[in-house]
């Protein structure tokens, strides 16, 4: 018994990594495209943070959810995330890193940026393809301070399957039973009007080149290129702007003590919350194979290397990030789901 | 010599060895393509029966998918007729001037910049399409006389529609016109200057014009060939992506009007694809509408084929 474990150690000894300060680690993921920006930031501060190189690919959250199946990543990233049973089927762990929100950006020639005032009731009606012009009086009673032109309403939308989208969707689902009902949730969906395009910019550039345009994007891309964006009525009755204020008070407001952290951001109840802000979550294999395990470990040292370190860059960059509570609890969550082969957490306090 | 003889016949059985190897591998590889596309497939053919070809629902939403090809068959071959439409006469103009008018000291660059025009990357008329096309569309046609236009008896349909944001079935086929034109009129002006000068002399002898040459000569002449080469370009825009893409408006909806957004097979793959799961219904769904595409395009080279034929024999 003692000799075979010690011919096991003999053999194992050319596999076995070198000390962290000697070598740099390189840790590989797939996934969402909307956290690339800040994994990118992280990845190269993080090399000399803690000796952890990250290369990340943004396939989107579909395509990292494939490629961690099929375990060729450390890691996968998905926008949405994943139900318990698949992640039980696919015996992955799930847990979020920031969150962002989703905006509404309008081109109405006149209007101010975050002037518009609109309520789920209209945006609904406007996605559903109902509200046609934007003198309607619906939207006219809601803006009684501003002139809205006689233009007619162009919705734009992501083609490309997105986590966006998703979010929205969600939100829409979430604030209409009609919506819920018809097109519903999901990354793609079968939207009653409107026109499609490529990726965030494919929808700004809608919105630019078309007066009287209307649709959906991230906050970051449209902070980034001052996009008008507008207000929205939240749960609790009041018309809230797009801003790092009211997108903090969601994530302070939602509940991640839920199993698989999959906490529902979306159209919370609090006074000031931005109603839809979103996590984007990161998925680890919980039985990584004996090759990979030091991966999943510098993985995890690189995440928790971005919750200690990383709020300032994530903010720089318009995502919000988790508060302190929810970074402990997916310490603590690492260090009781991940298990290398002989059973043995690989997260431990010392690894970090 | 005789030994000579030996190793130049072992060459010889070597050489049409590689070649038969070489045709094989072509059939073998096609045939590979379709099957994978196929068995890809199966499980939306399955799921969804014949009613999968001409099914107007695509809906990917998890826990209610549903798929049908039918739009997407629509917006390709819609656009890719409507392309057609627009490239021909063009095409037809620039293989005429090429051949008859242009004095030959023009014909030269004017040849070149038309084949050049083919070998312009299609993510550059993409990005043309959308921001030159799309907004002139947008100001030029629809806001200054859409509403004539809609007016009009009979034909006013093709051009009422609540879209306004430019991208639409008519800048796709506009695109993929242009995409399309040097393939046709290279083809035409080839096949123009294959015919004998002297049968055409004969009809100038005879007093023809220039127009009742074209008409009553060349085109008589090559109408088979002519064709041919409407169907290579009906081809290629069958399976153009990334330009129509750009300019189509990706709408899973039935376009009733010329400036309505629809899709196309291709289109709808290349924004679908990487966010489908593996071996989800959606994923299926998407090999196959590629095998349709296929298909679609397998038919198309088969009947220029079938054209060519009385000229092969």
């Amino acid at each position: 018994m003692n000799r075979r474990a010690l011919l096991g150690a003999a053999a194992a000894l050319p596999f076995l990594p070198r000390p962290a300060f000697a070598q740099q680690a390189t840790i590989t993921g797939a996934g969402a495209s909307f956290p690339r920006p800040l994994y990118d930031r992280w990845g190269s501060a993080a090399r000399e943070g803690v000796g952890v190189a990250l290369n990340y690919q943004s396939i989107g959250s579909g395509g990292g959810i494939n490629q961690i199946t099929a375990r060729t990543v450390d890691f996968g990233a998905s926008d949405a995330p994943l139900a318990a049973d698949q992640l039980r089927e696919r015996n992955l762990m799930q847990f979020p890193t920031v969150m962002g929100s989703v905006v509404l950006s309008v081109n109405l020639p006149g209007v101010a940026d975050n002037a518009l005032r609109l309520t789920p009731e209209t945006i609904v009606e406007i996605f559903l393809g109902r509200i046609t012009r934007w003198n309607d009086p619906k939207l006219v009673e809601l803006n009684r301070d501003i002139r809205l032109p006689n233009l007619p309403v162009s919705v734009g939308y992501r083609a490309d399957g997105s986590g966006t989208t998703w979010v929205w969707t969600t939100y829409l689902s979430r604030i209409s039973e009609e919506w819920r009902n018809g097109p519903g949730a999901g990354t793609s969906v079968r939207w009653p009007v409107g026109n499609g395009a490529r990726g965030n910019e494919g929808v700004s550039n809608i919105i630019r080149n078309t007066p009287g345009a209307i649709g959906y994007v991230e906050n970051a891309y449209a902070v980034v290129n001052r996009m008008v964006t507008t207000q929205i009525r939240n749960k609790a009755g009041n018309f809230i702007r797009p801003e790092p204020a009211a997108f903090n008070a969601t994530a302070a407001a939602a509940d991640w003590s839920v199993p698989n952290f999959a906490a529902d951001t979306i159209d919370l109840s609090g006074a000031d919350v931005w109603p839809v802000t979103s996590p984007t979550y990161i998925l680890l294999p919980t039985n990584p194979v004996a090759e990979r395990v030091d991966g999943s470990r510098n993985t995890m040292r690189f995440f928790d290397w971005a919750f200690r370190n990383g709020s300032q860059a994530a903010r720089q960059l318009e995502y919000i990030p988790l508060p302190e509570g929810a970074h402990n609890a997916i310490r603590a969550a690492w260090a009781q789901n991940v298990k290398d082969p002989s059973g043995a957490a690989i997260w431990t306090q010392a690894a970090g | 010599m005789g030994e000579r003889r030996r190793i130049g016949e072992t060459g010889d059985l070597v050489f049409a060895g590689l070649c038969r190897g070489a045709g094989g591998f072509v059939l073998l590889l096609l045939g590979a393509i379709i099957v994978t596309l196929f068995i890809g497939g199966l499980p939306a053919f399955r799921a969804f029966g014949v009613e999968f070809v001409w099914g107007l629902n695509w809906d990917p939403v998890e826990g209610r998918e549903e798929f049908g090809a039918g739009v997407a068959i629509f917006g390709t071959l819609v656009s890719s007729i409507l392309a057609i439409i627009f490239a021909v006469p063009v095409a037809f103009g620039i293989a005429v001037f090429l051949t008859e008018l242009a004095p030959p000291w023009l014909r030269r660059p004017v040849g070149t910049a038309i084949e050049l025009l083919a070998a312009i990357p299609s993510i550059i008329y993409g990005m043309w399409g959308l921001f030159v096309i799309v907004p002139f569309i947008q100001y030029n046609i629809q806001l200054a006389f859409g509403e004539q236009l809609a007016a009009l008896p009979l034909v006013g349909f093709l051009f009422q529609s609540n879209n306004f944001a430019g991208t639409s079935l008519f800048a796709a086929s506009l695109v993929l016109g242009i995409m399309i034109l040097p393939f046709i009129a290279a083809t035409m002006r080839d096949v123009f200057s294959q015919v004998p000068p002297v049968y055409k002399e004969s009809a100038y002898g005879l007093g023809a014009t220039r127009w009742e040459v074209m008409r009553g000569v060349v085109i008589p002449y090559t109408r088979i060939s002519v064709a041919g080469g409407i169907m290579l370009g009906l081809g290629r825009a069958l399976g153009e992506t990334m330009a129509v893409t750009f300019v189509i408006g990706n709408a899973n909806r039935i376009a009733t009007s010329l400036f309505d957004p629809t899709n196309t097979i291709a289109s709808v793959i290349a924004m679908e694809f990487p966010e489908s799961l593996s071996g989800s219904l959606q994923q299926s769904a998407l090999l196959a509408i590629g095998f349709l595409l296929f298909v679609i395009s397998f038919l198309v080279l088969a009947t220029s084929r079938w054209l060519l034929r009385p000229r092969l024999k």
